[in-house]
């Protein structure tokens, strides 16, 4: 099963102009590739026979804030013939529109959907590009990184109003976000914890 | 009194020329000829749910109908949102578990089962040999579970009753073994990472075997209720047909994907745990309606049974969890003793185990389909992103398809047979 993965990670970063890296991590294949090569290359894995991946099964997108494009979105597909998987990966900012799948899979509507409503990824060429899981006149991209766990509006019945209120968010006690990583600062391995901590690395192999 | 003086005029014959089209209004004679019939359908929205019985929880659907016929369904989903793939990111990895139970709550157990397996493999760590028969046996248990409620639960829909009466009773049996080894009938937080909470009690699994030889009977009853009546085929079969291209297309799994004729399961395709020692059979159909996905969910009940009575033959006593402090807690005993074993009990409680970077989509045959997490680690003791794939979310996007000049009343056999639970597709 490895030696497969590998081979056609390799088969794919040498065939294929659209891949900018090809990888085998923990034995699942990882492509990488840009917006602009994107919609060529998943055709071409949908579509030829050695690949064959009838199926996208999810679709999502991953913050990482320090980055210029910060957005990774992130394909899913799964070739039932072939018994194999494939993860591609694209790159993308707040604004630049990601092309969108939905004419390959017609499945990829509802993931753009969430992707845009939880990250706000835009994506180009998707005719319905509503809100999905989030509450009717709700603004922001509730999964991205810089958006407090506990939001911003908070939402009750008034009864003299005898409507929904929205109201700003007012805790009786402050969030409480336990840094463990503390009290040496940025120290991951603690003095005495080194043998522990490569064993936890996987550079030491377990006792047992 | 003056108000209501000046209050428009509402009688009958205003408000009939208000609100009625002139389309609508009686025929009028025409100049030599026939008398003029203009026929309007008569299309018009509906909203179907949130609150509809056989909506399965919180479904709010539109439905654009012409007369009685379905001409385009807009389900509107996120109603029971309540963020947890955001939560999880704020947890330590054993404190996201129990998130798991609360999505799909129909089938928790085979949830965790994903959430564990994609920790596991960023952790390098591999289970004992017991842990990974019992996660098999309680991972069909919960098949079995799922099962039971979602086809009578369809029936209902279709006007069956017998059959949920009959059902709950059968769950309640499966409910107990749940209690007895997780302590919770429902959120049962039992597989962890590293293998399962605790080791089951030593009279369950005589009581688990006692009950896997009077089940298949208990199906019988149940086949003899539902398969061969008339009134439940006229409702199902020929009823929301997903071709095998169209379900591989909008990303089916699980029964309803099998039910189209593509022989697919995870179990079997990509095993995990110890599926690759069992013996079972994958059943498939070909037609795709309604009725195909209830005769692949009862025959899946069968295998199911099997895999059970494989599980207890092959089980041996031993470890349940992985011997190393740093995943797994020490025994209560060992931790009165043992200073090291308190130091462990209590790091892996606070602070939890940091997983090194990487990522990982993991996904198992949950009772519905593949359901399956999308795990990033960055090296702390909490996930960086964890996106899980639900799997009703696929099939709900699919109903507009499925359901395309379907008559209303079909809908809610055609929704019964998709399996949805939306704690799991809203998430």
């Amino acid at each position: 099963m490895q030696g497969q993965v590998g081979a056609m990670a390799f088969t794919l970063a040498t065939s294929l102009p659209d891949i900018h890296m090809a990888a085998v991590e923990k034995g699942e294949l990882v492509v990488k590739t840009t917006r602009e090569r994107l919609l060529t290359l998943l055709t071409q894995l949908r579509d030829d026979p050695r690949y064959r991946f009838e199926q996208l099964m999810d679709l999502c997108g991953v913050d990482y804030l320090s980055r210029p494009e910060r957005f990774d979105v992130v394909y899913n597909l799964l070739s039932v013939t072939h018994n194999h998987r494939i993860r591609v990966i694209v790159t993308t900012d707040e604004t630049t529109p990601v092309p969108s799948v939905h004419h390959l899979w017609p499945s990829a509507t509802w993931w753009e959907r969430e992707c845009y409503d939880l990250f706000g990824v835009v994506f180009s060429g998707q005719p319905d590009m509503r809100r999905i899981l989030t509450d009717d006149g709700f603004e922001d991209f509730p999964l991205r990184k810089d958006f407090p766990l506990t939001g911003y509006e908070e939402v009750r019945y008034d009864v003299e109003k005898r409507q929904v209120v929205k109201e700003p968010v007012s805790l009786t006690q402050d969030f409480r976000d336990f840094d463990f990583v503390s009290p040496w600062e940025g120290m991951l391995t603690l003095p005495g914890d080194e043998k522990a901590h490569e064993v936890r690395q996987g550079i030491k192999r377990a006792r047992g | 009194m003056t108000e209501f003086q000046n209050a428009p005029d509402r009688s009958v014959e205003t408000l009939l020329k208000q609100d009625i089209p002139e389309t609508l209004l009686p025929d009028q004679q025409v100049e030599g000829g026939a008398p003029r019939r203009i026929v309007e359908f008569d299309s018009h929205k509906l909203n179907f749910g949130p609150q509809h019985p056989s909506a399965h929880g919180v479904l709010r659907l539109v439905l654009e109908l012409e007369g009685e016929v379905v001409a385009r369904a807009d389900p509107h989903i996120g109603l029971l949102h309540r963020g947890t793939e955001k939560l999880i990111e704020y947890k330590s990895y054993q404190k996201a578990l129990p998130y798991f139970d609360r999505l799909d709550y129909a089938s928790p157990m085979c949830e965790e089962q994903a959430f564990a397996l994609a920790t596991e493999k960023l952790l390098g760590i591999d289970i004992p040999e017991r842990a990974k028969w019992l996660r098999v046996l309680f991972a069909e248990i919960t098949r079995i579970l799922n099962h039971i409620l979602n086809i009578t639960a369809m029936g209902l829909d279709c006007g069956a009753v017998t059959p949920a009466l009959w059902g709950y009773e059968e769950r309640e049996k499966l409910l107990e073994f749940y209690e007895a080894a997780s302590g919770a009938r429902f959120h049962a937080n039992y597989f962890r990472p590293g293998g399962v909470a605790r080791d089951i009690p030593t009279e369950l699994e005589d009581r688990i075997g006692i009950w896997s030889r009077e089940f298949p009977a208990w199906i019988d009853e149940l086949e003899g209720l539902l398969t061969e009546n008339r009134i439940w085929k006229q409702r199902t079969v020929g009823i929301g047909i997903f071709t095998s291209e169209q379900a591989l297309a909008w990303g089916f799994s699980g029964p309803c994907l099998r039910a189209s004729g593509v022989p697919w399961d995870l179990r079997r395709s990509q095993p995990y745990d110890n599926y690759h020692k069992v013996d079972f059979k994958v059943p498939v159909t070909r037609q795709g309606d309604c009725y195909d996905r209830y005769l692949v969910r009862i025959q899946e009940m069968r295998e199911s049974v099997k895999i059970i009575t494989q599980c207890l033959a092959m089980m041996r006593p031993g470890a349940v969890k992985v011997q190393d402090p740093k995943f797994a807690p020490p025994p209560r005993a060992e931790m009165k003793r043992s200073m090291e074993a308190l130091i462990h009990h209590f790091k892996l409680y606070s602070e939890g185990y940091h997983v090194p970077p990487g990522a990982t989509y993991t996904a198992v045959e949950s009772p519905k389909g593949e359901f399956g997490v999308y795990l990033v680690a960055d090296g702390s003791n909490r996930p960086y992103r964890c996106k899980i794939r639900p799997t009703g979310f696929a099939h709900l996007q699919a109903l507009d398809e499925l359901s395309r000049r379907a008559m209303l009343a079909d809908m809610v056999a055609v929704l019964g047979s998709l399996d949805l639970v939306f704690g799991e597709v809203d998430r």
